[in-house]
C-alpha cells in the first residue's frame, strides 16, 4: 500500500473518518494508517484519545531526542500528553472499552463485509495472528470505523459479501474509508456516500466484491479548507 | 521480621524459578518490561516454561540484542506462549518466535488484549471465570461456553493464574510498595496481583519503608516479593532513544 495509490492519500482518507468525530468524544486508534486521524485539526472540539496500554489524553508525537522513555501510545510510539491526561492500568483501560465509553474505534482491516463483519487479525495462511486490543475495541466501541486501501495488492476487493478470513467481529463496521471512497454499512447493505476525485462509479463498482447501493448522484469526499 | 524483600542480583532473585513455571513478564513496548529479568532467566536457564506477555519481543527503543522473551525461545525454554500477538503487524518483521511455532516447537494461546489482562486480574481478585463480549462470534470462541445476559452474548473465560510475575517499576520501597511512571503501569500491576511470586526490576534506589506516601501507591506490597535494583548502564539494561538504538543498529549491520 502506498500514496501512489489512486484516489485518496491515507491522510486524506483519515481526515475524512476524523470530520465524523463528535465534541467530547473519547476516541481510540488502531495501529497503522488510522493513527493519522490524530494530526486532523479538530478546532474548538474537544477530542480525547484513549490507548489501550492505558493513557488517556495523549497529545501529538515527540521530536526526536525529547521522547520520554516512559511514555508510548498502543503503537509504541513516543508522545505528549495533554492537560488533564490520566494513566490506568491495563485492566482498568479495557473496562473502559468494553463499558462502552469509547465513542469510536478506528481501525485498519483486510476485509469489510457488506453485513458490518470485518477481518484484520489474520492473514490466509498464517499460523498465530496478531488481535492486540482490535476485538475489545471492536465488539464495544460504540461505533466502529475502517480506515483501509480499496483493493489488496493483487488487486482483489476487500470490500466483500463475506470475508473469507477470520472475522475480528460480526456486524460492528459503521464506516468505511479507503482512497476510492466512503462507505457506510446500513440494515439493509453497503452504501456507496462519497467517492474520491478522480475516481468514477464504475471504477467502484469494478473493484467492490459485494452489492452497493450508488445515489444517482455521488458527492465527493469532503475535504477540509 | 521477616525475610527481606531485597535482593542484591537478578541471578540471585531467580535462581530457584522451577522447570514447568508460568511466567508472566510485564510491559507495553519496552515501556515496563523486566529486560534485566528476562536477561536473568536466560541464564538461570529453567526449561518448559509458559510465558505470558502481550508479545513476544521488544520495541524501537531497545536495540535487537537486548534481552527479551527472544532470548528464552532461543534458548529451548519456553513450552508455551499465551499473548495478544503472536505473529509480526506487519509482513516484512520476522519473529523469533514464529521459526519455532511453525515447526511446532512452541505452543501459543492467542488471546484478546483486554481479555489477557482481565484473566490476570481475575486470578488476582479470586474469581475463577467472567463472561466478556470480545471475541464473540470468532474462531477463537468456536465449541467454547457462551451465555446471554440481557439480550447480548458473551464469552466464558478463565483467570490465569501465574506462578511468578517479572515486572519492571519506577519506585519500590523495602516492602514493596510500587509506584510506575507514566505508560510503565500496563499490565505490570495485574501480572503481580496474579502471582504467587512477584519479581520487580526497580529503576530508583530502593526507598526505606514510608517513603512513599500511602496515597500514592499504585500497587500494594502484599502483591510484590522480591525487588532489585537495576544497576546503571552498561551493567544494567535500560532503554535508549530510538535514535540511539537506529544508530547502534546501522553501526551493527557495518560491522
Amino acid at each position: 500500500m502506498s500514496d501512489g495509490a489512486k484516489g485518496l492519500t491515507r491522510q486524506q482518507m483519515c481526515d475524512r473518518l476524523a470530520m465524523e468525530f463528535q465534541d467530547g468524544w473519547i476516541v481510540n486508534l488502531g495501529i497503522g494508517i488510522p493513527t493519522l486521524c490524530s494530526n486532523f485539526d479538530f478546532g474548538d472540539k474537544q477530542i480525547i484519545f484513549h490507548a489501550e496500554n492505558g493513557v488517556i489524553g495523549y497529545g501529538p508525537l515527540t521530536g526526536a531526542g525529547r521522547e520520554d522513555l516512559h511514555l508510548v501510545n498502543a503503537g509504541g510510539q513516543h508522545v505528549t500528553l495533554h492537560p488533564g491526561a490520566a494513566i490506568v492500568n491495563h485492566a482498568d483501560s479495557f473496562g473502559m472499552i468494553r463499558s462502552g465509553r469509547i465513542d469510536v474505534t478506528v481501525l485498519g482491516a483486510y476485509e469489510v463485509a457488506e453485513n458490518g463483519d470485518f477481518a484484520n487479525w489474520k492473514m490466509a495462511g498464517q499460523k498465530g495472528g496478531g488481535i492486540g486490543g482490535a476485538m475489545d475495541l471492536a465488539a464495544c466501541a460504540k461505533h466502529v470505523f475502517v480506515a483501509m486501501e480499496q483493493v489488496t495488492r493483487r488487486g482483489q476487493p476487500r470490500l466483500v459479501e463475506r470475508c473469507a478470513i477470520p472475522v475480528t467481529a460480526r456486524g460492528v463496521v459503521d464506516l468505511v474509508i479507503t482512497n476510492y471512497g466512503l462507505y457506510e454499512i446500513t440494515p439493509e447493505g453497503m452504501a456507496l456516500r462519497e467517492i474520491a476525485p478522480g475516481i468514477s462509479v464504475d471504477e467502484v463498482k469494478a473493484t467492490t466484491g459485494c452489492n452497493l447501493s450508488i445515489p444517482r448522484e455521488v458527492p465527493p469526499v469532503k475535504v477540509r479548507g | 521480621m521477616p525475610k527481606s524483600k531485597v535482593f542484591q542480583s537478578f541471578a540471585e532473585a531467580v535462581a530457584d524459578i522451577p522447570d514447568g513455571s508460568t511466567v508472566g513478564f510485564g510491559g507495553f513496548a519496552v515501556v515496563g518490561m523486566p529486560i534485566n529479568l528476562y536477561e536473568a532467566l536466560a541464564e538461570q536457564g529453567s526449561k518448559g516454561l509458559t510465558c505470558v506477555s502481550n508479545g513476544t519481543r521488544g520495541g524501537s527503543t531497545m536495540p535487537s540484542d537486548a534481552p527479551t522473551m527472544e532470548w528464552l525461545i532461543r534458548n529451548d525454554q519456553v513450552r508455551k506462549v499465551i499473548c495478544s500477538f503472536t505473529a509480526p503487524t506487519r509482513a516484512s518483521q520476522k519473529l523469533v518466535f514464529s521459526e519455532y511455532y511453525e515447526k511446532g516447537l512452541i505452543e501459543a494461546e492467542l488471546v484478546p488484549q483486554g481479555t489477557l489482562a482481565e484473566r490476570m486480574r481475575a486470578a488476582g481478585a479470586g474469581i475463577p471465570a467472567f463472561y466478556t463480549p470480545a471475541a464473540v462470534g470468532t474462531e477463537l470462541a468456536e465449541g467454547r461456553e457462551t451465555r446471554v445476559f440481557n439480550g447480548r452474548e458473551y464469552l466464558l473465560e478463565e483467570a490465569l493464574p501465574l506462578d511468578y510475575a517479572f515486572i519492571r517499576a519506577h519506585q519500590a520501597d523495602a516492602f514493596g510498595n510500587l509506584r510506575f511512571r507514566r505508560s510503565q503501569r500496563n499490565f505490570n500491576p495485574l501480572m503481580a496481583m496474579a502471582a504467587r511470586v512477584t519479581i520487580v526490576e526497580v529503576e530508583e534506589d530502593i526507598l526505606p519503608v514510608g517513603a512513599i506516601d500511602p496515597d500514592d501507591v499504585h500497587l500494594s506490597g502484599i502483591f510484590v516479593h522480591r525487588l532489585v535494583k537495576i544497576p546503571p548502564p552498561p551493567e544494567g539494561w535500560w532503554p535508549q532513544r530510538p535514535a540511539e538504538v537506529a544508530k547502534q543498529e546501522a553501526e551493527r549491520s557495518a560491522r
